[in-house]
């Protein structure tokens, strides 16, 4: 049994957080893939920039959102217990061994910076499951929906941007495939704890959301993906659809995450006081 | 050890917001910061409708996860239980209002007052270190330990008391420390029949509200 004023929407956090998730991981998701995909030379330098830069971008907004600017470095005092510290410590690593291989044009940097990144793009999921005063964050499974989220925008971003110049390697597409996949997993498993513990109008914001993760984000980019695997001559056209689809919704559905699903559970008494005589 | 919670009989408080006021007053929050807030409930359908005042504010958790998110390690918790901001490390960040499951935390970015102009008792209390930073219910700790510092027992005396117990019409909200078993708290919790907010969240709240007595054979 349980009573009292319906849940509410926060108001603590609004866009500004939600760019960070959305630059953040699309960010991190891009230097996982760049550090993989055989790229090199220019290419990888210009990517590393790009993904440091999405990153960068993300933790920007979340800057204007703080009250105290000043003493934003006090970030960094928690690592024992805070994932937002842990995540400040993650995308220092980023920016530090992304700057040497960019400098260096090194692989194996790359490929350390690809590891920075996957701790980014966790700690990012941690940050919201975290959040025990919001049902939707503090699902579980957010933390891996957050996750692959990354890499599906990641892999999406990549495919695009090569697909821009040249046809993309199948082994990216390969994993960009799988990364669609594992984001339309994550989401169903966090869809079924999530209609648990959230409240209906969170989860109706969810679902709207959650279908076009799943039509738009997934079944379409890979369905273009099949169009251009039997239809080489549209290849490159068709693949940066798909990307930009993935990234496009990878976004939105994290921008709905924050901003209007973040109910939360109002308060609760499981019991009703008992006056009078009984 | 020593833990202060507090305990509010719901079969009493009647919705007056005194102690809301007093919080206030005690504290200068600003407008539409309300440490302490009661709750005006309604449930049921008619005709079998009932109407419960429920004080709500910081519960000052056994593991708070407020704690565990802030970044800048301003939010602590003490030995004996309160949970206190330290303004001067917190970034404002809000993490910590989006952990709490009880939505007790503000952040006010601007100075704001009741009637637009500072009153003088506003001018008095005015902090700027409170703006653009997470506040809460700090159990009024500055009265507590002065208290106890000239020996004074919080939740007795008056003047080491929180002071939206102080100002309680019905004696709704009480005071004291929970690991000693003939404080007044204790007693209550052991006469009645009490549950905390939220419980299943695991977050240990240090605040009571009863809705019973227990039976006689129960409290023997």
């Amino acid at each position: 049994m349980s009573f009292g004023p319906k849940p509410w929407h926060q108001t603590n956090w609004d866009f500004r957080a939600a760019f960070n998730f959305m630059f953040g991981s699309a960010g991190a998701g891009l230097l996982v893939v760049v550090a993989f995909s055989g790229v090199a030379g220019g290419a990888l330098q210009a990517e590393i920039l790009l993904g440091m830069a999405l990153i960068g971008a993300g933790l920007i907004s979340v800057w204007f959102e703080i009250g105290r600017p000043l003493r934003a470095m006090n970030v960094g005092f928690n690592p024992f217990t805070s994932w937002m510290t842990r995540e400040s410590f993650a995308a220092g690593l980023v920016f530090a061994l992304g700057l040497a291989a960019v400098w260096l044009a090194s692989q194996p940097l790359a490929q350390a910076v690809a590891l920075a990144a996957l701790v980014f793009a966790y700690c990012q999921g941690r940050i919201l499951q975290g959040a025990k005063g919001i049902p939707a964050w503090r699902v579980p499974a957010l933390t891996w929906l957050i996750f692959t989220t990354a890499l599906a925008e990641g892999a999406g971003l990549f495919v695009a941007l090569t697909a821009l110049f040249d046809t993309p390697a199948r082994g990216a597409l390969g994993y960009f495939s799988l990364a669609l996949i594992a984001r339309a997993l994550a989401w169903s498993i966090y869809r079924s704890g999530a209609a648990k513990i959230t409240v209906p109008a969170a989860l109706a914001a969810l679902d709207r959301s959650g279908k076009i993760l799943i039509q738009f984000g997934t079944l379409a980019p890979l369905a273009l993906l099949l169009v251009g695997w039997f239809a080489p001559e549209v290849a490159r056209i068709v693949v940066l659809l798909a990307g930009i689809a993935a990234l496009a919704t990878g976004w939105q559905f994290k921008f709905v995450l924050i901003t209007r699903a973040a109910y939360n559970q109002g308060f609760a008494l499981p019991r009703l006081p008992v006056r009078g005589t009984r | 050890m020593t833990r202060w919670a507090m305990v509010a009989d719901l079969r009493r408080c009647v919705g007056c917001q005194t102690c809301t006021a007093s919080c206030k007053q005690a504290n200068a929050t600003p407008p539409d910061v309300q440490w302490r807030r009661v709750l005006d409930m309604e449930v049921g359908e008619y005709p079998e409708v009932k109407r419960v005042f429920v004080p709500v504010g910081c519960m000052h958790c056994e593991d708070p996860p407020c704690m565990h998110v802030c970044p800048s390690t301003a939010t602590k918790k003490r030995p004996d239980g309160i949970v206190t901001i330290d303004y001067d490390l917190c970034i404002g960040c809000s993490y910590c209002a989006v952990a709490c499951p009880y939505q007790a935390r503000y952040k006010t970015d601007r100075a704001s007052f009741a009637y637009g102009k500072a009153t003088a008792q506003e001018t008095q209390a005015f902090d700027p270190k409170r703006l653009a930073v997470a506040t809460k219910c700090t159990f009024c700790v500055d009265r507590i330990d002065a208290g106890l510092a000239k020996g004074l027992t919080p939740g007795i005396d008056p003047e080491a008391t929180p002071a939206c117990v102080n100002s309680c019409i019905t004696q709704t909200l009480s005071f004291g420390d929970v690991e000693d078993p003939n404080s007044n708290v204790s007693q209550l919790l052991a006469e009645n029949q009490t549950f905390r907010m939220h419980e299943e969240l695991g977050t240990g709240p240090g605040f009571y509200y009863i809705w019973d007595k227990k039976d006689r054979e129960e409290v023997l």
